[in-house]
């Protein structure tokens, strides 16, 4: 009796158990992991090859680099989300459940933030020393990507959604995906850049907070409604 | 039974694309002359007899292109994504064929913004292209123009193709605000010296009404060719039914 009550408690929520379950899947495929965070790495190295070494020069694009690298970086993840779970049929499974779906959907994206867009964050005061971006702007740098970076999972959660029957959906994922990218790019390196002169940083930070609880409430709906419309053909 | 649901009988029948085919046919000639007559009246009228502007001389008359195409192009994208809303919601068939069309219409709407913002830009601002924010902004509508383009190519099985594009139309819908007021915020926040040409005093009434005419003609135009996409891509939905065959056959 007392396992049925507990059963019946456990079984709308759904968000850790979907979490635990995609963490474990990114503890088994280790390179697929690690791989955005090693693109991250690499993809602003390039950039003082390509522009140039001066610190001077450097400092005042750095904000707008790291956030298009971290963008980019999700960008090759972000198809994951949903492929594993689709091509072993686990996907269709959870559309099957009674349960509202959306619990269930926000608790993968969650695993995915945390598996890419925290270590990105947490790998960005590492290249905003080498790219020379000012102390004063180390703060608002990791609070905008925290929680800027949350947002491009979400986003990208929908974009997977649309893309995961097609397979390799490749490159129509960023095609889809990027244009909704634009405003967060806008206001997180408006909040380093505010940091950086002395303004404040606090107001672009906020809206990007507010962007991202707008996202929190849409996105899985959006991703529930794409599963269910796949599914049903 | 007319009697019962008399009041919605003309939606049902239009969610019916051989209905919709037949009644478009009769609208056809009539779209066509208008759209003929209002485009012409419109550029013959603001290319020809409108006064030159007092600052830009004849360059201006651009706008007469360049206006109307902006207005439908932001308008197409919401008809694009009221059509997918409806077709989701009611599973009305017409409403994704209409949807469909509206994407490539409206896609080449913003295009033509562009392109006649740009040949305006040259001698009026000195550059083909500005990071403006309207500009910025009209750049970022036609990224979400072909995103629902690129999605409908890829599904093979037609339905699935159509749901999965009214989904990204909606989380547009619900994007175009924030890109909007973010791309202003962004603009104003960086402060360009230049482009005060924009807060230009208000139109004389000599030039804004055969803008007015065009901005009518465009909307004709707009709906006459949307007909067209949608009974061409009705014909080939129903291509192997037998009223398809009659109509291009020609017998009753």
């Amino acid at each position: 009796m007392g396992d049925i009550v507990q059963a019946s408690v456990r079984v709308p929520n759904g968000f850790f158990a979907h979490a635990k379950h995609d963490l474990l899947l990114a503890r088994r495929h280790l390179g697929d992991t690690l791989a955005p965070a090693l693109f991250f790495v690499m993809a602003c190295t390039l950039v003082p090859l390509g522009l140039s070494p001066d610190a001077q020069r450097l400092s005042e694009i750095a904000s707008g680099i790291l956030w298009i690298m971290i963008l980019l970086a999700t960008l090759l993840s972000v198809e994951k989300i949903f492929m594993l779970d689709y091509e072993d049929g686990s996907l269709e499974q959870l559309l099957i459940a009674p349960q509202m779906i959306s619990i269930p959907i926000l608790g993968k994206i969650f695993a995915h933030w945390l598996v890419i867009g925290l270590p990105l964050t947490l790998l960005s005061p590492l290249l905003g020393v080498m790219l020379s971006l000012p102390t004063v702007a180390f703060l608002p740098m990791i609070l905008s990507l925290a929680l800027g970076s949350a947002y491009l999972s979400l986003i990208g959660a929908v974009g997977a959604a649309l893309t995961v029957s097609l397979g390799r959906g490749g490159l129509l994922l960023p095609l889809l995906v990027i244009p909704f990218y634009m405003p967060i790019v806008i206001f997180g390196t408006a909040t380093v850049n505010a940091a950086v002169a002395g303004q404040f940083w606090l107001a672009p930070l906020a809206i990007i907070g507010a962007m991202l609880c707008g996202a929190m409430a849409l996105c899985p709906l959006a991703v529930s409604a794409t599963l269910r419309a796949m599914s049903n053909a | 039974m007319t009697e019962s649901r008399g009041n919605w009988q003309w939606l049902y029948r239009l969610g019916s694309p051989r209905w919709f085919y037949d009644i478009s046919g009769r609208w056809l000639p009539w779209l066509s002359a208008l759209t003929f007559f209002l485009l012409m009246t419109g550029l013959v009228w603001g290319l020809a007899f409108a006064p030159p502007d007092a600052r830009q001389g004849n360059s201006f008359r651009i706008i007469y292109l360049h206006v109307p195409a902006s207005f439908l192009a932001l308008a197409g994208y919401y008809i694009m994504a009221v059509a997918g809303a409806a077709g989701l919601v009611w599973r009305v068939k017409m409403a994704f064929i209409i949807m469909k069309s509206a994407a490539p219409i409206g896609a080449v709407m913003t295009l033509i913004a562009l392109f006649t913002g740009a040949i305006w830009g040259k001698p009026t601002w000195g550059a083909f292209w500005v990071w403006d924010a309207r500009v910025t902004s009209m750049l970022i509508l036609l990224f979400l123009y072909i995103g629902v383009l690129a999605l409908q190519r890829a599904f093979h099985n037609g339905d699935v193709g159509y749901k999965a594009s009214a989904i990204l139309a909606l989380v547009g819908t619900v994007n175009i605000p924030i890109i909007y007021k973010s791309v202003d915020w962004w603009y104003t926040l960086h402060q360009p010296a230049t482009l005060k040409l924009t807060s230009a005093p208000s139109m004389h009434i000599d030039m804004l009404q055969p803008l007015l005419v065009m901005i009518g003609g465009f909307y004709v135009f707009y709906v006459l060719v949307l007909c067209l996409f949608a009974r061409a891509e009705i014909v080939c939905q129903e291509r192997s039914t037998v009223w398809v065959r009659r109509r291009l056959e020609g017998t009753p």
